[in-house]
C-alpha cells in the first residue's frame, strides 16, 4: 500500500510542470503549449525587443489572427487602418521571432481554442496558455489551460515559465440523462446560474460525472470554454477513450507508436479515488433545460421557459441597483418571461460554438426551413478546417435556402472588436459566452444561449423553447442517438 | 523597471456597480493599438459617453458626455479607484489595467477580484486592495458623501485607513516586494534560464 497522498488530475499535472518552488514565491511553471493572436501579443512583443531577448523556445508557440479580423472578403486586405496594422504587427513579430503563424487565408487559420484541438496541438497532460481567458476551452483534453495578460505572455515567450499560485480545486459533478432539446451549453449556462459569474473565483475545476463522459469532444470544450464565467481559473475533463479518438491522427498529434505510447500515458491522467477537492458541486442533469441569459453577465441565466427574477428577489441592497441596472441595460421587464420576444439578430460563432457539431446541429435544425423576416442571421464558422467541411457536407446549401449568412472564420460578433457588430438596441441571440454591456458592439442587447435554441429563434424569429421544434422520437427510432441528444 | 509604491494618500472615485468587467474597464473597439499608453481616454468609455445611434446600422452615431457618471463629475478624483465586488471579471485583456494606470490610479479597492486582472493591475504597478463588504459599503458611502475623504493605502504595513476606520489586507508576500521595489515577473523567471533549459530538454 502505498503512503503517497491521492492526487486530483489538477494536482497530478501542475506538480509535473514545476520547474522551481520556493517559499514565498509563487510556481515557476513550465508551459508545454503557448498561443498567440494579434491583440495581446505586439506589446510582449515590444518587451522583448525592449530587453533584447529571444523566444525561448519557438516550436512551443503557434500564432493565429481572429480576434480583430472581418469575417468577408478575407482574401482582401483589412480595410480598417488600425486592424491592418495590428495584423501586419504579428505577421512581422512572428517573422522576426521565428514562430508559425496561420494567418488569414491559411488553410489552419481560426479562432485560436478551435484550431489547436483541430491541429492535435492541444494535447492531455499539457499545460496551456494564451492571452485570451477561454483558454479554458483546451481543458476539455485533460490539461491545465488558462488564460493571461500580455505581460504574461512576454514571461512565456522569454522564459517558458509562468509565475503562479496554486489555486483551490473545485469539481463540479453533473449526473444523469439529458432532456430533449438539451446540450453542453445548456449545461454550462445552467451551472453558472447557479453559483453566479464568481462562483469559482480562485478554483480550478474539474468536470466530472456520467453526464459529462457521454458528451463528444467538442461538446466538452463548450463546458470547459466557459469555466472563466464562473470566475474559475480554468476547467477540465479527464481524458478518455472519446478524448484518444479525437486526437488520433491529428496533424500535430503523436502517431504511430509515439500515439499509443502516449495514450498509455494519458490514461494516469484521471484523479486518484480519495483525492481531495477543495470544493464539490453536484448537480443533476434532469434538472437542466435548455437556458437564456436576461442580464448582462453570464450568471444571469434561466431555463428558457422560466420568468426574470424579480428585484426584491436580490438580497442585497448593492445587489438590486446592479440588477435594476442591468435588465434596464437589457430592455426587459423584473418578474417577465422572454419567452415570445421578438429578437433582431442571430449569431452562431465563437470559441464556444462555432466546430462543426455546432454548425450540424443548427443545419439539422433548419434543414428546409427559412429564417423569420425580423432576423439577420450570421454563421461564422471558428476555422478554415470547420468552413471548409461545412461545404463539404453541404450545410452550406441548408444555410443559404434558410437565409443565413455563412461567413469566412474568426471571433466575428462575439467581442464587437471587428466589423461585425450587432447595432445599438438591438438583440441577438448569441452562441456565444459573454453578454455583458456592449460585447456585441455599442449598446447591443444578448441573449446567450445553446446553438440549437438559437437556430429555433434564427426560424420563429423570437425567444424560442427548442423543444417545442423538435419532433418526440417515433417509436423505431427512439433509442437511436439523434443530432441533438449527442451534443 | 516599474514604478515603486510604498504609502498613498489620496481622494478616490466610487462606481458602486458590482461585476465590472473588463469589457465596461475598455471595450474591445480600443484594442486595437499596439503599444500600452493611452488606453486612459478610453477607460469606461461607454459609461463615459452616452451613444446616440446613427439613423442606419451603418452608421456612426454621436457621442456626448454622461454628465452622471462618476468619472464625469468632477467632485470627485485622486488615484484610488473604489468598485463594488467582482471587479475585473471576463476578458483577460491587460488593456484594463493599462487604462486605468493610464488615466491615472494606482490603487483599485473592491471586496472580491477577477483573478486574471489581479495579476494584470499587479503587473502594471497598480495595487488591488481587497477590503470586506461592509468596509467597502462603508467606504463607498462616505466618498459619496464626503468627496474630499482622503485614503491612505500603506503597502508597508498592509492597511488601508479614512477617518477612524481601518483594515488589514492581504497581499502575497513576493508581489508586495516586487510592488515595493519596482521589480518584474520577468527578472525572477530570466534567472531561472538554466533549469527551465533543462526542464524543457527533458520535456520534448
Amino acid at each position: 500500500m502505498s503512503e503517497t497522498k491521492p492526487k486530483t488530475i489538477f494536482e497530478k499535472i501542475w506538480d509535473a510542470h514545476v520547474v522551481k518552488h520556493a517559499d514565498g514565491y509563487p510556481d515557476a511553471l513550465f508551459i508545454d503549449r503557448h498561443f498567440i493572436h494579434e491583440v495581446t501579443s505586439p506589446q510582449a512583443f515590444d518587451g522583448l525587443k525592449k530587453r533584447s531577448l529571444q523566444v525561448f523556445n519557438t516550436k512551443r508557440t503557434t500564432a493565429t489572427a481572429d480576434h480583430n479580423v472581418p469575417t468577408k472578403d478575407q482574401h482582401l486586405p483589412i480595410k480598417e487602418a488600425l486592424s491592418r496594422h495590428q495584423v501586419e504587427t504579428l505577421r512581422k513579430n512572428c517573422k522576426e521571432f521565428g514562430i508559425e503563424l496561420y494567418d488569414l487565408g491559411h488553410p489552419y487559420q481560426g479562432i485560436v481554442h478551435i484550431i489547436g484541438p483541430e491541429l492535435g496541438l492541444t494535447l492531455p497532460g499539457m499545460t496551456i496558455v494564451c492571452g485570451d481567458s477561454h483558454t479554458s476551452t483546451h481543458g476539455a483534453f485533460g490539461n491545465i489551460a488558462f488564460g493571461i495578460g500580455t505581460s504574461e505572455v512576454e514571461q512565456v515567450l522569454a522564459t517558458q515559465c509562468i509565475l503562479q499560485y496554486k489555486p483551490k480545486t473545485m469539481k463540479i459533478e453533473i449526473n444523469g440523462a439529458l432532456g430533449k432539446g438539451v446540450v453542453s451549453k445548456d449545461i454550462i449556462l445552467y451551472i453558472i446560474s447557479k453559483i453566479s459569474a464568481s462562483g469559482a473565483t480562485g478554483f480550478f475545476v474539474e468536470y466530472a460525472g456520467d453526464a459529462i463522459r457521454n458528451l463528444s469532444m467538442e461538446a466538452r470544450m463548450t463546458i470547459c470554454n466557459m469555466s472563466i464565467e464562473m470566475g474559475a481559473r480554468g476547467g477540465l475533463i479527464a481524458p478518455d477513450e472519446t478524448t484518444f479518438d479525437y486526437i488520433k491522427g491529428r496533424k500535430f498529434a503523436p502517431q504511430g507508436e509515439a500515439f499509443d505510447k502516449s495514450v498509455s500515458e494519458w490514461k494516469k491522467l484521471v484523479s486518484d479515488s480519495g483525492a481531495e477537492y477543495d470544493q464539490v458541486l453536484k448537480f443533476d442533469a434532469a434538472d437542466i433545460a435548455p437556458m437564456i441569459t436576461y442580464g448582462t453577465n453570464p450568471g444571469m441565466g434561466m431555463k428558457v421557459t422560466d420568468r426574470i427574477p424579480t428585484t426584491e428577489e436580490m438580497k442585497e441592497i448593492s445587489e438590486q441597483t446592479s440588477f435594476k441596472k442591468s435588465l434596464e441595460y437589457m430592455g426587459v421587464e423584473p418578474g417577465s418571461r422572454l419567452l415570445g420576444k421578438a429578437i433582431d439578430y442571430v449569431f452562431i460563432g465563437s470559441c464556444t460554438n462555432a466546430r462543426i457539431e455546432d454548425l450540424r446541429a443548427v443545419a439539422s435544425m433548419v434543414k428546409g426551413k427559412k429564417k423569420a423576416e425580423n432576423v439577420e442571421v450570421w454563421v461564422v464558422p471558428g476555422s478554415k478546417q470547420v468552413q471548409e467541411q461545412a461545404r463539404k457536407e453541404g450545410l452550406d446549401k441548408i444555410f443559404e435556402a434558410a437565409g443565413f449568412e455563412l461567413r469566412d472564420s474568426g471571433c466575428s460578433a462575439c467581442l464587437g472588436m471587428n466589423e461585425d457588430k450587432i447595432p445599438a438596441g438591438k438583440y441577438c441571440i448569441s452562441t456565444s459566452n459573454r453578454n455583458f454591456e456592449g460585447r456585441q458592439g455599442p449598446k447591443s442587447r444578448t441573449f446567450l444561449a445553446s446553438p440549437l435554441s438559437a437556430a429555433a429563434a434564427a426560424i420563429t424569429g423570437k425567444v424560442t423553447d427548442v423543444r417545442d421544434l423538435i419532433p418526440d422520437p417515433s417509436p423505431k427510432e427512439k433509442g437511436e442517438e439523434t443530432v441533438w441528444a449527442k451534443k | 523597471m516599474k514604478d515603486k509604491f510604498t504609502v498613498l494618500k489620496s481622494t478616490a472615485v466610487p462606481i458602486s456597480a458590482e461585476n465590472i468587467d473588463t469589457d465596461q474597464i475598455i471595450p474591445a473597439r480600443f484594442l486595437k493599438a499596439t503599444t500600452r499608453e493611452g488606453f486612459g481616454d478610453n477607460l469606461f468609455r461607454d459609461w463615459r459617453y452616452d451613444l446616440i445611434p446613427g439613423p442606419s446600422p451603418k452608421e456612426k452615431g454621436v457621442e456626448t458626455p454622461n454628465k452622471e457618471f462618476v468619472l464625469n463629475n468632477p467632485i470627485y478624483g485622486g488615484k484610488i479607484l473604489v468598485a463594488g465586488k467582482n471587479f475585473g471579471c471576463g476578458s483577460s485583456r491587460e488593456h484594463a489595467a493599462w487604462a486605468i494606470y493610464d488615466y491615472g490610479f494606482r490603487v483599485v479597492v473592491s471586496s472580491f477580484f477577477a483573478d486574471i486582472f489581479k495579476n494584470n493591475a499587479l503587473n502594471n504597478a497598480v495595487l488591488p486592495v481587497v477590503v470586506s463588504d461592509v468596509f467597502l459599503k462603508n467606504l463607498l458611502e462616505t466618498i459619496q458623501k464626503n468627496p474630499s475623504t482622503e485614503i491612505t493605502v500603506d503597502l508597508m504595513n498592509q492597511e488601508i485607513s479614512y477617518g477612524n476606520e481601518s483594515q488589514k489586507f492581504e497581499i502575497n508576500a513576493y508581489k508586495r516586494e516586487c510592488l515595493i521595489n519596482g521589480y518584474d515577473d520577468i527578472d525572477y523567471l530570466l534567472s531561472l534560464n538554466k533549469e527551465i533549459r533543462e526542464f524543457d530538454v527533458a520535456h520534448s
